[in-house]
């Protein structure tokens, strides 16, 4: 029987991050945690082949004690089973520390349900690293799939999957043998409407909770800020930059503007590339 | 006397080389001038060297040298030809055991961004992403220089510089179009070091069973002289309709905010910012954009930018050079008989 598993992280929806102009500092407030969206869209693709292939989704996260809601999420979305990786040791982790607790908790998974195909958002919103897929395939010795965008074939008897991924230059169809580990793009399934009985079973869900107490032992020097190379040297705001003319389109008149805008593009030298289009 | 190894990855695919690999030869020349007179005063010797994978790639090998670097070790292999995970990330793990660089940098592509991860936990030690600003300086506690590596975080709303004490090499990505390209020297000379591939074939467990080239994938944003931007200010996907009708009498591309993309309304190839890619055309025009901070720091390195916004506290006009407060749907038209106008005067 097909398991997929599916790693999901909480992070602040950014695109409604403000910065407080007196302090300088991040506005939390009324900032909304979300399930990552490359997350989510990987974990709809794990529940479409968990119908077409009659198989279960396993979720999991690693977070505060908040996160539940979004693991209760993936429940909703259709996963059966969600476990959240919590303790206050592995809080300042970077990616190496990261990818080291999921990659152990995951073999945990596998070790006692066997796991044909992990599911990663290419990426997480907050971060934008895009390190930790690759890197708990790495620690699993796993082959990877990054920014797959279509899984066009899981051969459940031959073990292989075929995968189209997306690169800048063009889209490789890639066959790998299972257990393999993907990185998605949004593209790899649209999010669905949670049928009414996950609706229900998630509202009722007790995600599993792992500590370093159990089941999974971590080595303490590989988690948490003492696992983790890289650390914080200095924080400090952007440099602004320097704001150029606005004109009223409105007030002086299109042609004015459009005047002033050719005449300051005279000054910067750009005159000619605004005018490099062919006839 | 020890040697201090300045590395970067060399980026190629099908003979054809990312230039993000030159700009980061740049980079890696410049910080190691950073330590020239730490080393000399120990005694050390420092270098700028590149890697190079592939089939039959030589001849990038000789370009990089005209670029600044001092060394090349190439990995010349027929189980290389293509990009894959596997094979790539195991052959520059075992070079890097070997040679032991101090700072190793590789571009934030979709390839880099492929290996780079996964060279970095193989090696146990620590990586940053999308850096914006790389320099060499003293760390209490450090008996050398360190990277430090600065990059945008939450968004832009921060800068974030990052250490890697304890670990080497200090890994750093680096998004194309963040950093110049340096002078091409024809005269440069430096070394080739051909390396021993140990990958093979089965070791490789990827196979790329077909290429697809789409129209779409071929949209390169990030080395266009111009840039015409639309966001959400359109208020329909038809919008691009206009914008690209501008991009063309430009002479050039169609780019899109996040909210256009996360809308659906264009694919992702096209987004600027933070989650999209960094350009710094000469022309960048954004129209109906109001100017996220993810968006900004993705655009601001532009030498010129144009605004329009109906909106006159949008943030957008806080970067532009010039801001036209006005209709998009107006402007435009407008801007694009002007620029013909232009054209057939000068013809």
């Amino acid at each position: 029987m097909f398991h997929a598993l599916v790693a999901v992280k909480q992070v602040p929806d950014t695109t409604n991050i403000r910065i407080d102009p007196e302090t300088g500092n991040l506005v939390r407030e009324g900032v909304p945690a979300i399930m990552n969206p490359y997350d989510a869209h990987a974990l709809a693709a794990a529940v479409e082949w968990k119908h077409k292939l009659n198989g279960r989704v396993t979720v999991v996260s690693m977070g505060p004690p908040s996160f539940t809601v979004t693991i209760r999420e993936a429940i909703e979305m259709g996963a059966d089973r969600g476990i959240l990786v919590s303790s206050r040791k592995l809080a300042g982790a970077d990616t190496l520390a990261t990818s080291y607790v999921l990659a152990e908790v995951i073999k945990a998974v596998h070790a006692e349900d066997p796991i044909d195909l992990i599911f990663f958002g290419k990426q997480a919103i907050d971060g934008d690293t895009a390190q930790v897929g690759p890197g708990v395939a790495v620690r699993m010795d796993l082959p990877i799939v990054t920014y797959a965008v279509d899984i066009r074939a899981v051969d459940l008897d031959d073990d292989t999957v075929v995968i189209e991924r997306k690169t800048e230059r063009w889209t490789e169809v890639m066959e790998t043998p299972l257990p393999a580990l993907l990185t998605c793009e949004k593209e790899i399934a649209e999010i669905p409407f949670a049928p009414l009985p996950d609706l229900i079973k998630s509202l009722k869900y007790e995600p599993e909770i792992w500590t370093e107490a159990g089941p999974v032992e971590f080595d303490v020097t590989r988690i948490g800020v003492k696992g983790s190379p890289t650390v914080v040297y200095k924080m400090g705001t952007p440099p602004l930059p320097e704001a150029g003319e606005k004109i009223n389109a409105r007030e002086k008149g299109i042609q004015a503007a459009l005047d002033f805008t050719f005449t300051k593009a005279e000054e910067a030298g750009v005159l000619g590339a605004m005018l490099g289009g062919a006839e | 006397m020890t040697t201090r190894r300045f590395w970067i990855f060399i980026e190629q695919e099908q003979g054809d080389v990312h230039p993000v690999s030159w700009e980061l030869i740049g980079v890696a020349r410049n910080l190691a001038s950073q330590v020239q007179e730490e080393a000399q005063a120990a005694g050390d010797e420092v270098l700028v060297e590149g890697i190079l994978l592939g089939h039959n790639v030589r001849g990038i090998a000789e370009e990089a040298i005209k670029y600044g670097a001092d060394h090349i070790y190439l990995m010349d292999d027929p189980v290389l030809e293509h990009y894959r995970n596997c094979p790539y990330y195991q052959s520059i793990v075992a070079l890097v055991r070997k040679h032991q660089p101090e700072v190793f940098l590789i571009g934030a592509t979709t390839l880099g961004r492929d290996l780079a991860g996964a060279v970095a936990t193989s090696l146990g030690t620590g990586l940053t992403a999308d850096c914006t600003k790389l320099e060499m300086g003293e760390v209490r506690g450090a008996n050398k220089m360190l990277l430090l590596a600065t990059r945008p975080a939450f968004g832009g709303n921060i800068m974030a510089t990052i250490v890697c004490r304890r670990h080497q090499p200090q890994m750093s990505s680096v998004r194309p179009r963040v950093f110049p390209t340096p002078a091409y020297n024809p005269d440069a000379e430096g070394k080739i070091i051909q390396e021993d591939v140990d990958a093979t074939e089965e070791g490789a467990r990827a196979c790329i069973l077909e290429f697809i080239f789409a129209k779409e994938d071929a949209v390169d944003i990030e080395y266009s002289d111009v840039i015409v931007t639309g966001g959400r200010g359109m208020g329909s996907p038809e919008g691009f309709k206009l914008i690209k009708s501008l991009a063309d009498a430009m002479g050039g591309v169609v780019g899109a905010s996040r909210a256009c993309v996360d809308a659906g309304w264009i694919s992702a190839a096209h987004q600027v910012g933070q989650s999209g890619k960094t350009v710094r055309p000469k022309v960048y025009v954004a129209a109906g954009v109001s100017g996220a901070l993810q968006h900004k720091v993705g655009m601001q390195g532009s030498d010129f930018i144009i605004a329009i916004n109906t909106d006159p506290n949008a943030p957008i006009f806080e970067v532009a050079d010039v801001g036209i407060i006005g209709d998009l749907y107006e402007v435009i038209p407008a801007m694009i008989a002007e620029i013909n106008t232009r054209k057939e005067a000068g013809a």
